[in-house]
């Protein structure tokens, strides 16, 4: 994302990225950017819980008026709710830390649209019309 | 900062792989100053575009595939949370399915958007899939379509783009 926020700010759009993978977002050296500490997957917050998904986003735009020097990342201060043990065996998204996935974590890079629901193949297979 | 610090996946990807017997991974390094547009006016008036890389479509759009889509799929901003799906194949999608916004904020920045933080949600959101293996790839197909998804935003002009990755 790091890539497309350069080529996007290159064209003149002003971009704020969040990560929770600091270390990958200062190799890539985005605009802009805003840390938080949470396992990957949950970039915006933990499910069902709009009060501090909202929060989040809240010190985003807040973080976006802050930075002046292009290659900063700010930190917001969000966390996971439960410790920092996630973090002892967080590799990848697939085996956050949260959830686990022994091994080799990487799922096949299947060449088919894999749907969440067989009714959402259904329904694009019926709507060739409509612009994706 | 919390006490451990930020996960270095970099670190831990590079000791995964060397376990595996892969090859190390070659990530994106871009030493040079970032190219940088200012802002031009305050977010609480800004018409703002979310670009999240989770895999995200709605029904009717053709899912992502897992070998490297760098397509881009729009969704109506207006879309509840509850009829955007996701699709990945390098996270784990079940949070994310049960609540899209952890992913694919829409619902939330609506109610930005009612409580005045943010001026206005642009017509559409754009939603791709990240892990793309290629660098080249990603600069070369994936920024351009989303840079002409902005570019061509129906309704007002974009002032500021959000990027949420997973």
């Amino acid at each position: 994302m790091g890539l497309v926020a350069r080529t996007l700010e290159e064209a003149g759009f002003p971009t704020i990225c969040l990560t929770a993978a600091r270390s990958i977002t200062e190799s890539v050296n985005p605009p802009r950017a805003a840390f938080v500490d949470m396992p990957l997957g949950y970039t915006a917050g933990r499910p069902h819980e709009p009060e501090f998904q909202k929060d989040l986003l809240r010190k985003v735009f807040t973080a976006v008026e802050e930075i002046e020097i292009p290659g900063s990342i700010v930190d917001l201060d969000i966390s996971w709710s439960e410790g920092e043990s996630w973090k002892d065996k967080a590799t990848s998204g697939l085996n956050n830390g949260v959830n686990s996935a022994e091994g080799d974590s990487r799922q096949p890079r299947l060449s088919e649209p894999q749907y969440q629901y067989e009714e959402d193949r259904v329904a694009a297979e019926n709507n060739t019309g409509r612009e994706k | 900062m919390s006490a451990n610090g930020p996960v270095d996946y970099i670190q831990r990807t590079r000791e995964q792989y060397a376990r595996l017997g892969y090859d190390d991974y070659r990530w994106a390094e871009r030493k040079e100053t970032p190219p940088w547009a200012p802002i031009t006016k305050p977010v609480a008036e800004s018409n703002v575009a979310l670009v999240a890389s989770g895999g995200a479509y709605t029904k009717g759009q053709v899912a992502f595939h897992w070998e490297d889509d760098t397509g881009v799929r729009l969704i109506p901003s207006g879309e509840p949370a509850s009829d955007v799906r996701v699709t990945h194949f390098a996270y784990d999608l079940e949070p994310a399915r049960e609540d899209p916004n952890i992913v694919f904020p829409t619902d939330r920045l609506r109610e930005l958007v009612e409580e005045k933080t943010i001026g206005s949600l642009a017509t559409n959101s754009i939603a791709c899939m990240g892990g793309i293996y290629s660098a080249r790839r990603a600069e070369e197909e994936l920024a351009p379509s989303i840079l002409d998804s902005v570019s061509n935003m129906p309704g007002p002009p974009v002032d500021l783009v959000l990027l949420v990755p997973v």
